[in-house]
């Protein structure tokens, strides 16, 4: 029987509050935003801001609770912009978008930080470790993200990537989800030889941990090449973007077959209109209705993108959507 | 060569031949009172009501429109005194538009991005009065930026159409509306901002549509400018030459002139104004160097065709660096068209019919 497991990509909004008090004590320009020392007042802004996030998701009822990267200024490429290694320097625009972050400019050695692994402990404190989902960028989309300065060569920067990430799920508490991000894998698709090793660095960093490895590319589907690649990698599932994009996606499905997990975006992560669980529920019958395979282990039901760019309030709707859409979803396939 | 259209706002005591128009983008740092009684009027414990805001906003906005005419400006503007943010001003006057709070751009710079909700209908006009207090202020002619239908619906969560493209029509057909009350109220100068389409170039053709919609029935005199910035302007031209605009006002002294070769080829058919200075860097270019940038400007135009304004609006300045880079840009301007008169400049591309 499938497990309909409702979660998100994580990367929430700010509550309003928070959005306030921090931009009063960070500021508003380059230099003022996250960079892996703030200080005690800053530190206990974000605590407070997390645990809420934390209580909406579990008070929605989400079978994933993630710790809701609420200090990733620079979004995806937040584990970077923190890294000592790493300079921030011009704004750039996120993806296609009208947001942005800071270019982060590698020009060291990229060892271990830890910076994401304190998240977690901190968000283990209110969430059992069987709940719990940690959210990484995936290596393929933060090498994308960022400039070289130090590696020289594309596949060794990549690697070097994978490595560090590794390092890093390394030092994660005990976590029953890792949803690597992938978006770069759609918007700047690896051309031959880049995309297999594309797919090695998601293993490299997938084999770093016990936990189910999501890995969630978004804004389209996937090249068939780069799919049928990322299939060879040791993960639990692929998700897919069916809010930007149904036909490509239900054609990787169909040629190509897919992990025993899935993950579905179903819900839309960049509008305010939130779907009715139903609706997201018959979403899941039609993507039955149009691939082979007859079922899966388990179905992670979710947002297509990262919630950070809804009003606070739609976002906590969505996330009661999904938590819903999943809980009839189980009943229905009983 | 003349250029009719771009001639109406020459003043009649200009002292060169040539005529390089001088004018701002839109957007200008608002006075600090101007945010303190904005405060004061959001604080409900507090008796500075409506009244009392309306009034200090009309002050900001008389103040902003002297201090464009004391830099010299041809063509001039209010500074956006009355407006929050280029899109949520428009989308609070339109009907469809709903709030439901704030979203980041980046860092801990939101902005409170609207959803459209239901079918986009005309109330009330947007601008009208902004533009006759404005007129009434100055006796230059006064410059209407209004932020474009494509950037409107791109700029917004769209619950209520089933593609942008829709939403975009619809809102360019109420900013035709208003434009044709802005204009029986006597305006001749409107520059559509459509910054949005430098996030996605390959909808170029939707902006174009939509701007033949906004000009429609629209009188020739009336001179319609287009704003984009921030972009790479290589995807988007030659094709925005078919656009049925005047003048493009693009953003070009931030990348120092790198971009400037896109426009050679083909020949530039349209007005150009030229951001001369930078509004992302704090120090006041010299007059020489915004002399330079004005020339670079006419290797892609001859003079006739020649626009300067800054690089987009100057609103997070500080508001003595603003009015410096006024300042100068009309001076060095005017120092340009002295070097034109006397012969020491190349007049630059070769002159075209403007239609």
């Amino acid at each position: 029987m499938t497990d309909y497991v409702s979660t998100t990509p994580g990367l929430f909004p700010l509550p309003d509050w928070a959005k306030e008090d921090l931009s009063d004590l960070k500021g508003h320009q380059k230099g003022d935003l996250i960079d892996g020392d703030e200080d005690a007042e800053i530190a206990t802004a974000y605590d407070e801001a997390r645990e809420e996030v934390v209580g909406v998701q579990q008070e929605a009822g989400l079978d994933r609770v993630s710790e809701g990267q609420l200090r990733w200024d620079d979004m995806l490429a937040h584990p970077l912009a923190v890294h000592d290694a790493v300079d921030t320097q011009g704004i750039v625009r996120y993806y296609d978008n009208n947001n942005f972050y800071r270019d982060p400019v590698v020009q060291g050695e990229l060892d271990f930080s830890g910076d994401v692994a304190g998240e977690l402990e901190a968000a283990a404190e209110f969430v059992d470790g069987d709940d719990l989902q940690a959210v990484l960028p995936g290596p393929y989309s933060l090498s994308d993200l960022a400039t070289d300065d130090h590696y020289g060569d594309e596949a060794e920067f990549l690697a070097a990537i994978a490595d560090f990430l590794a390092g890093e799920v390394d030092a994660f508490p005990e976590v029953e989800t890792l949803f690597l991000l992938e978006p770069s894998l759609v918007e700047s698709a690896p051309e031959d030889g880049l995309d297999e090793r594309a797919s090695e660095a998601i293993d490299r960093v997938a084999s770093a941990t016990d936990a189910d490895v999501v890995v969630q590319p978004y804004w389209g589907a996937l090249e068939e090449k780069v799919y049928a690649h990322l299939l060879d990698a040791d993960i639990d599932a692929v998700g897919f973007d069916f809010v930007a994009e149904r036909d490509d996606n239900v054609y990787n499905l169909q040629e190509y077959g897919a992990t025993d997990d899935v993950s579905l975006g179903l819900a839309d992560g960049q509008n305010t209109l939130v779907e009715e669980p139903e609706a997201i529920r018959d979403r899941v019958d039609w993507v039955y209705e149009q691939i082979p395979v007859t079922d899966f282990e388990t179905v992670y039901l979710t947002t297509n993108t990262e919630t950070f760019y809804l009003p606070y309030a739609k976002f906590e709707e969505k996330l009661a959507a999904l938590a819903e859409a999943a809980e009839i979803a189980e009943v229905k396939a009983a | 060569m003349t250029n009719e259209n771009k001639d109406q706002f020459r003043p009649d005591e200009h002292e060169n031949d040539s005529f390089l128009l001088t004018t701002v983008v839109g957007s200008y740092p608002k006075p600090k009172w101007l945010n303190r009684a904005k405060e004061l009027y959001q604080d409900p414990d507090h008796g500075f009501d409506e009244e009392d805001y309306q009034e200090a906003k009309d002050d900001a906005a008389r103040l902003i429109t002297d201090e464009h005419e004391r830099a010299g400006l041809d063509v001039v503007v209010d500074g956006e005194m009355r407006r929050n943010e280029m899109v949520e001003f428009f989308a609070h006057r339109i009907e469809g538009y709903e709030f439901n709070g704030p979203v980041k751009v980046w860092g801990h710079n939101y902005f409170d991005k609207p959803s459209v909700v239901s079918e986009v209908e005309y109330a009330d006009s947007w601008l009208v009065d902004e533009y006759e207090f404005t007129a009434s202020a100055t006796d230059r002619p006064v410059k209407v930026p209004i932020t474009g239908p494509y950037t409107l619906a791109n700029w917004s969560f769209n619950e209520a159409y089933d593609d942008d493209e829709e939403l975009t029509y619809d809102l360019a057909d109420l900013v035709n509306e208003e434009i044709e009350k802005l204009v029986d109220a006597g305006a001749r100068y409107i520059q559509i901002d459509e910054p949005a389409l430098a996030t996605t170039p390959d909808d170029h053709a939707i902006v174009g549509e939509a701007l033949e919609r906004i000009v429609a029935e629209i009188p020739e005199e009336v001179r319609i400018g287009l704003h984009v910035c921030y972009g790479d302007y290589s995807r988007i031209y030659p094709e925005i030459l078919e656009f049925p605009v005047d003048e493009f006002d693009l953003e070009l002294a931030n990348g120092d002139y790198d971009q400037l070769d896109v426009f050679k080829d083909p020949e530039f058919t349209k007005d150009l104004a030229l951001g001369v200075t930078d509004v992302h860097v704090g120090e006041v270019e010299s007059v020489e160097q915004i002399e330079r940038n004005i020339e670079k400007g006419l290797e892609v135009v001859p003079p006739e065709q020649l626009v300067v304004s800054p690089d987009c609006g100057v609103k997070l300045l500080p508001r003595e660096v603003a009015y410096g880079k006024m300042a100068n840009m009309v001076e060095a301007a005017r120092n340009v068209e002295a070097k034109l008169d006397a012969g020491e400049l190349d007049r630059g591309a070769p002159a075209t019919a403007d239609d």
